[in-house]
């Protein structure tokens, strides 16, 4: 069984986390107050006499980060590991790489491990971007004559040639993630976990080191255990993958089972009412509380067509008191894969939302002339106010978009060529003399 | 060969100082991070290192030498005398400050690269042994000032230089360790280094203490490390106190192997609790 690379069996991790009982009375008694500082005060030297973590709040709870996760790698074999925000993906990435210790269960590695669990760690800003590839590179356990051995190519990969011997707090950031990634990249170890670290840079640079990921994966033969959320990646890098839901494994083996089943849970996560959802961010004080979708002369549809007006009713509700203004609000469409296919901004568009009054508020979205080709898109919801993020759901709602006349051919491209429909005209062009193909533009384009 | 790593609840490192060794050169360039990033984008830059000792040594000579007439070492220069106390203090107590304050200061390495987490404070020591070094080249200076040649015994300055570090690294890996659980350690420190100042014989000489306190006098290691500074550069003009140096020698080596392994024991739930 000398072949097998990572073996674990029933991993678990547990933390503490503490709770400040809800206040009672609607006004605080100095009496109260003191009594409770007091009671905690008291608590915290038994806490510390005893040796244990020192909580914030008065009641204490476990809870299961990871519960039993168990598998096995083979060498060379590439695991995504999917699931949704706080499943336990990066405390296993963490167990794994020596980061945190486990609760219960063991591990077993067979060979070097080396695990990206972020972009840049242990770069220091006074230091230039050479002696940081040399500290970084260090960190990630390679030795230094190894990085002296690879140093060209990992500038080169970089792109930051003429700023190597720039201190790093110059650099923009697009450089910092660049300089960090092409020092990891050059990473030479039996087993790789990496955490999600190629959801930094542009897109580009995101091409460049999904290349080079596959590259270490398939030409190196390294075992690798890959987090993300995009299911392209996953589905294109990954012979098979683990879903993670509340620290437990709930599928586990060829991507081809285990990704219909992260998108069939996510489908049962946007299916909670918005108003009822509790994995949102921000202050709070305006709420999204619902979404429907609306047609051409605003009836309300079950799903858009493409080519046709589509419009998303946002219902928002203004907890405060007073008037709400500065809003900003920026719908995120994804496709199934997990890949952004579009943004709708009220700050890219140069929208501006009057004022919000407390209550209950709708705003709409139009999209003239729905450009997305038919399939399932997810949205995530964000808005802020002057700034200050006031309500954040990702994964908000579903949306089906259905097949349509754009073209008013009757004709649209087969599944699984392109994301998008665009208007076009062919013109044919005999070298000087311009002469339309057919009798008129083709009918739907201008 | 392939390593075999088994990552379980409750199981101790065997392989810790195997990875130590392995993780030398990570020591080495932290290290040296930690000294070149002192002084970056200073203009005065190592100057810095020698500017505190000094003035400190000019006050101590007037208030101690001068104004309280305390007595010297034999025949050497009341300066001289407190600079050669200074040097080992200095290196103890911003070793001690900067290693107890080095597992916070790198918080986020703490939770995204495994590395023995030893290395931390002890690199932050060597920080405070590279300023050393240039304290003790303006020392050879004074030296040379007054006229007053440095005999054989500055040989043996070495040995005292290491139980300074070994004092230095025990203590303050100990509190590195509990200040990332309890915060309360970051206002211990100065208060033990400034309370220190005045306890250890650094602007006095260790002969003004009373015979029945002698031996206790030397429970703190310093005593012991700074009369053998001064026994090494001013040479038989200070005498030796053997029971006493060894009693220091004991307590360094002591809480050296009593800070490692608190660290040791606490070092698994730093990524948790920092």
């Amino acid at each position: 069984m000398s072949d097998i690379a990572v073996i674990v069996e029933n991993l678990s991790k547990r933390y503490f986390i503490g709770h400040q009982s809800v206040q009672r009375e609607r006004y605080t008694a100095l009496r109260d107050v003191i009594g409770r500082n007091a009671l905690n005060m008291v608590r915290k030297a038994r806490d510390l006499v005893q040796g244990k973590q020192i909580l914030h709040g008065d009641a204490v709870e476990e809870f299961w980060a990871l519960r039993d996760v168990s598998f096995e790698l083979k060498r060379g074999e590439v695991l995504g590991i999917v699931g949704r925000n706080g499943a336990g993906k990066s405390t296993l990435l963490k167990i794994l790489g020596r980061i945190t210790k486990p609760t219960e269960g063991r591990a077993i590695l067979r060979g070097r491990v080396a695990s990206l669990l972020e972009v840049g760690t242990g770069f220091h800003p006074e230091l230039t971007g050479r002696e940081n590839i040399f500290l970084n590179g260090a960190m990630l356990g390679m030795k230094q004559n190894e990085i002296f051995r690879k140093f060209d190519e990992i500038v080169a990969f970089s792109g930051v040639e003429r700023f190597i011997d720039t201190p790093v707090k110059r650099f923009s950031s697009g450089m910092y993630v660049r300089l960090a990634f092409a020092v990891a990249a050059h990473l030479e170890p039996e087993i790789l976990v990496v955490d999600e670290v190629l959801a930094v840079g542009d897109a580009e640079f995101q091409k460049k080191c999904l290349g080079k990921m596959q590259d270490v994966a398939s030409k190196h033969g390294r075992t690798v255990l890959f987090v993300s959320h995009n299911m392209a990646a996953v589905e294109s890098m990954c012979g098979s993958a683990l879903l993670l839901a509340d620290g437990r494994c709930t599928a586990q083996g060829g991507t081809a089972k285990v990704v219909p089943e992260y998108l069939r849970e996510m489908c049962r996560v946007s299916a909670v009412p918005l108003d009822e959802r509790t994995d949102r961010e921000g202050s709070g004080d305006l709420r999204t509380v619902s979404l429907s979708l609306e047609g051409p002369g605003g009836s309300t549809v079950s799903a858009f067509q493409c080519g046709a007006e589509a419009t998303l009713l946002v219902v928002t509700e203004n907890r405060t008191r007073r008037e709400v203004r500065g809003l900003r609000m920026s719908l995120g469409i994804d496709n199934e894969m997990g890949q952004r296919v579009a943004v709708l901004d009220t700050a890219l568009c140069g929208a501006q939302i009057p004022s919000i009054r407390p209550g209950r508020e709708g705003i709409r979205v139009v999209i003239p002339r729905m450009t997305l080709i038919p399939g399932r898109y997810r949205l995530t919801i964000y808005l802020d106010v002057n700034g200050i993020i006031a309500d954040w759901i990702k994964n908000a709602a579903i949306f089906d978009v259905e097949a349509g006349d754009y073209y008013g051919t009757g004709r649209l491209p087969s599944v699984g060529e392109g994301m998008f429909l665009m208007d076009c005209r062919f013109i044919a062009d005999r070298l000087g003399q311009l002469e339309a193909v057919g009798a008129a533009p083709l009918a739907g384009c201008w | 060969m392939t390593q075999e790593l088994i990552i379980e609840a409750g199981r101790t490192e065997r392989g810790y100082w195997r990875d130590i060794w392995q993780y030398r050169e990570l020591f080495q360039i932290m290290a040296w991070r930690d000294v070149v990033v002192r002084y970056k984008q200073t203009v005065i830059g190592a100057a810095w290192a020698l500017i505190r000792p000094f003035l400190m040594m000019v006050v101590f000579t007037v208030v101690f030498g001068k104004l309280a007439r305390l007595p010297s070492d034999g025949a050497a220069p009341y300066a001289l005398m407190v600079f050669a106390g200074m040097l080992p203090w200095a290196l103890f107590s911003t070793g001690l400050t900067d290693a107890a304050n080095s597992l916070l200061g790198n918080a986020s390495l703490l939770t995204k690269v495994y590395f023995p987490r030893l290395i931390v404070p002890v690199a932050a020591v060597m920080a405070a042994f590279a300023d050393f070094l240039i304290n003790l080249a303006l020392l050879l200076v004074l030296m040379g000032w007054y006229r007053f040649p440095p005999s054989w015994q500055i040989m043996l300055l070495p040995i005292f230089t290491a139980i300074a570090f070994i004092a230095s690294v025990g203590i303050g890996v100990w509190i590195a360790a509990l200040n990332v659980k309890y915060r309360d350690f970051r206002y211990v420190v100065p208060f033990i280094v400034q309370l220190g100042l005045y306890v250890s014989p650094v602007g006095f000489s260790s002969n003004i203490i009373p015979e029945q306190w002698r031996l206790t006098y030397y429970l703190n290691p310093m005593v012991g490390v700074i009369d053998g500074f001064r026994w090494c550069l001013l040479g038989s003009e200070s005498a030796l106190y053997l029971p006493g140096l060894s009693l220091s020698t004991a307590i360094a080596l002591l809480f050296l192997w009593v800070g490692i392994r608190q660290f040791r024991k606490m070092e698994e739930s730093f990524a948790d609790l920092i």
